[in-house]
């Protein structure tokens, strides 16, 4: 049948209903994508957390591999030789200067390592004592907050999933340390410890990192789990009333597999996020207690007691002073960035 | 005795109560399921219906243990079910599909791993081969394509989600499954569908259903017996047909007058019987006949006492003082 152009006449050849093959050709399926990939993939969509995330690598790699292969160490004065008098050139180096024999060296043909921020006061070279001390404050960071969520996660799923009368002891007892003014507790243990441990960790490598430090660890392991403990139980109660926990239970699920397979997974986001944000906080809390004279033990550095042994020096040799700073702002600030930028990406609710 | 065999499921005098606290320190027990007696045969589907808060899900959740029952008890296949030892064995036998589907589906996990659950639980798979087995034929029996199986549950829609959680309900082979209103949440179209899987599923595996629901028309379908409850306690039990020709208590009668019915002449002819007044709070519920303040044939002995549930003719049970 020939058609005009104009004609309203409707081909019915086109209406035939389409054939299972072709009708599979039309299904695509949607890639499975996973609550996790689509956490990964508005992160990447943040410039800022991007960032931050590359800096804290940076540090943290440099903090761990700088020591490996740097050729002084922490703790060697340059101009400490042994059967020599002590070569007086080396203290107090400003960034870039040579002491007095190794100024000879370089004449003679040989490449010395140059004294990036210089030397301090007892010609100790500064640049490795800073990386150094990132990888005490960053280990006191870390460590703490892994106390912090092991204790917080135990306390506050079991006090949630329980419920009744064990939950509410539990939070009492939260309720109780939340008042314990953190400050003055640290400082307290700190100078009992200081008694008890002293002897006990002669010889062993926590010596080096000294008692003050442990302290440090203990109070986190005291004090500081309770806020994280009362987010994971409040996440616990709200999930532990969907309908999956009831069918687990309902297929025989005891408590330690309602736990495990359906709570935990599902406060996975909240624990990652606020374990990002108590890091700086421990970072911060260490610095400033070793700012005060709490912290690592003498030759070992750390960046607040970097700061803090700056401060006799200040006039004449400021920049020492304010590397340190600079570091410890670097990463506090971009550890609280990217923590900010995870809650973002893994928990859009809380984000309006 | 040869009628005690028949039974799957015997319910005696089931109390669940639970303790709701008024003020600071004192609580008041909230009468959710008052002494409710039935029992279900081989093979059969128990219907139940009853507006919203009479204790219809209580039922069913206390008939799988999920709840404590406050007394009474619960037989299955002739032995009652008491200790933790008791209760284990029941759970592989009895199960229990749930009314959202999105919020009984975990979203951490895949469709896999929600449907081998209870096998993962019981450990009733022998290796993996076999659980992956296990799962398609499941998945099979549902209607589920196999590629599925490796997704999340949020991919899916509501009709599909509730598809995975009948598969995880089969995964144990059980005898028993408790249905609570399972297609309520699902639009009509999928309703018929997945209510037509469910009288497949039984003819083939020979299920038994405690089927619950407030859709009248659903229950009809499906159910071989009927039981209407109302504040706690069943007031009327019959065979789906006669429940629904000749209803005998007067609170089954006019829900059953609220059935919408397809052809409009016989609906205008239709009276309905519209009750006044709300469901009382079971907190404080009437004395002897709780329907009573609701009743139009309510008399002075009502408020007295509680009216048995009465055999008023072969096989069709009432509980009111005027029949």
């Amino acid at each position: 049948m020939d058609k005009k152009a104009f004609s309203a006449h409707v081909d019915m050849e086109d209406f035939i209903p389409a054939t299972d093959k072709e009708k599979e050709y039309m299904v695509s399926m949607r890639p499975s994508t996973t609550f996790f990939k689509d956490g990964i993939k508005r992160l990447k969509k943040n410039k800022v957390a991007v960032v931050s995330f590359f800096v804290i690598l940076i540090i943290t790699l440099s903090a761990i591999f700088v020591p490996m292969f740097w050729p002084y160490s922490y703790d060697q004065m340059l101009g400490m030789m042994p059967g020599q008098p002590v070569d007086n050139s080396f203290l107090n180096l400003t960034p870039f200067k040579y002491g007095k024999s190794e100024l000879s060296r370089i004449e003679a043909g040989e490449h010395i390592v140059p004294h990036i921020f210089g030397t301090d006061s007892q010609g100790r070279d500064y640049f490795i004592r800073v990386v150094y001390g990132t990888r005490i404050s960053l280990a006191v960071g870390f460590f703490a907050s892994i106390i912090v969520l092991i204790i917080g996660l135990t306390v506050g799923s079991v006090s949630g999933y329980a419920g009744g009368k064990t939950d509410l002891i539990i939070m009492r007892i939260v309720d109780m340390i939340y008042s314990l003014p953190d400050m003055l507790m640290v400082i307290l243990l700190a100078s009992v410890l200081k008694l008890v441990l002293e002897n006990a960790l002669e010889g062993t490598v926590l010596s080096k990192i000294g008692s003050n430090i442990i302290s440090l660890f203990v109070v986190f392991g005291l004090l500081y789990w309770v806020s994280m403990a009362r987010l994971i139980r409040g996440q616990i109660l709200s999930l532990k009333e969907q309908e999956y926990v009831l069918a687990a239970r309902a297929a025989g699920a005891g408590g330690k597999w309602v736990i495990f397979k359906h709570l935990i997974p599902n406060c996975f986001s909240v624990i990652i996020i606020s374990t990002a944000l108590q890091i700086p906080s421990a970072i911060f809390t260490e610095s400033y207690l070793s700012f005060l004279g709490l912290g690592v033990n003498a030759p070992m550095p750390s960046l607040g007691s970097l700061a803090s042994d700056a401060l006799n020096g200040l006039t004449s040799y400021p920049y020492r002073l304010v590397i340190p700073a600079i570091v410890i702002s670097l990463i506090v600030l971009s550890l609280n960035l990217f923590g900010d930028g995870l809650r973002d990406a893994f928990d859009p609710k809380l984000n309006s | 005795m040869s009628e005690k065999s028949e039974n799957l499921v015997e319910i005696r005098h089931l109390k669940e109560y639970f303790n709701v606290n008024v003020g600071f320190f004192r609580s008041k027990p909230l009468k959710a399921v008052d002494d409710v007696s039935f029992s279900i045969k081989k093979g059969e589907t128990l219907g139940l219906v009853g507006e919203s808060g009479c204790g219809k899900t209580t039922v069913g959740r206390t008939i799988l243990n999920l709840y404590k029952p406050t007394s009474g008890e619960i037989i299955y296949d002739g032995k009652p079910i008491k200790t933790k030892n008791d209760i284990r064995e029941f759970r592989k036998k009895a199960t229990m599909v749930f009314q959202d589907p999105y919020s009984s589906l975990n979203p951490r996990m895949t469709v896999s791993d929600i449907i081998a659950e209870p096998l993962d639980i019981h450990k009733m798979s022998p290796s993996k081969e076999a659980r992956r087995e296990r799962i398609l034929e499941l998945m099979g029996y549902v209607g589920l394509n196999s590629e599925h199986a490796s997704r999340y549950a949020h991919e899916f829609s509501g009709g599909q989600r509730q598809r995975i959680g009948i598969a995880r309900a089969l995964a144990i082979d059980p005898e028993f499954i408790v249905c609570d209103e399972p297609v309520s949440a699902l639009d009509v179209s999928i309703q018929a569908q997945v209510i037509n899987m469910f009288d497949e599923l039984q003819e083939k595996l020979g299920l038994t259903y405690l089927f619950i629901a407030h859709d009248l028309l659903v229950v009809r379908h499906i159910s071989d017996r009927i039981a209407v409850m109302y504040l706690g306690k069943m007031v009327e039990l019959a065979d789906a047909k006669e429940i629904y020709d000749h209803p005998q208590h007067p609170y089954s009668k006019s829900l059953l007058s609220a059935v919408p019915v397809p052809d409009p002449k016989t609906a205008r002819s239709n009276k309905r019987i519209v009750l006044s007044g709300d469901i009382p709070s079971p907190l404080n519920a009437p004395s002897g006949c709780p329907f009573r303040t609701r009743c139009a044939h309510a008399t002075k002995k009502c408020a007295e006492s509680m009216p048995e549930l009465k055999e008023i003719s072969s096989g069709h049970f009432a509980a009111c003082h005027i029949l």
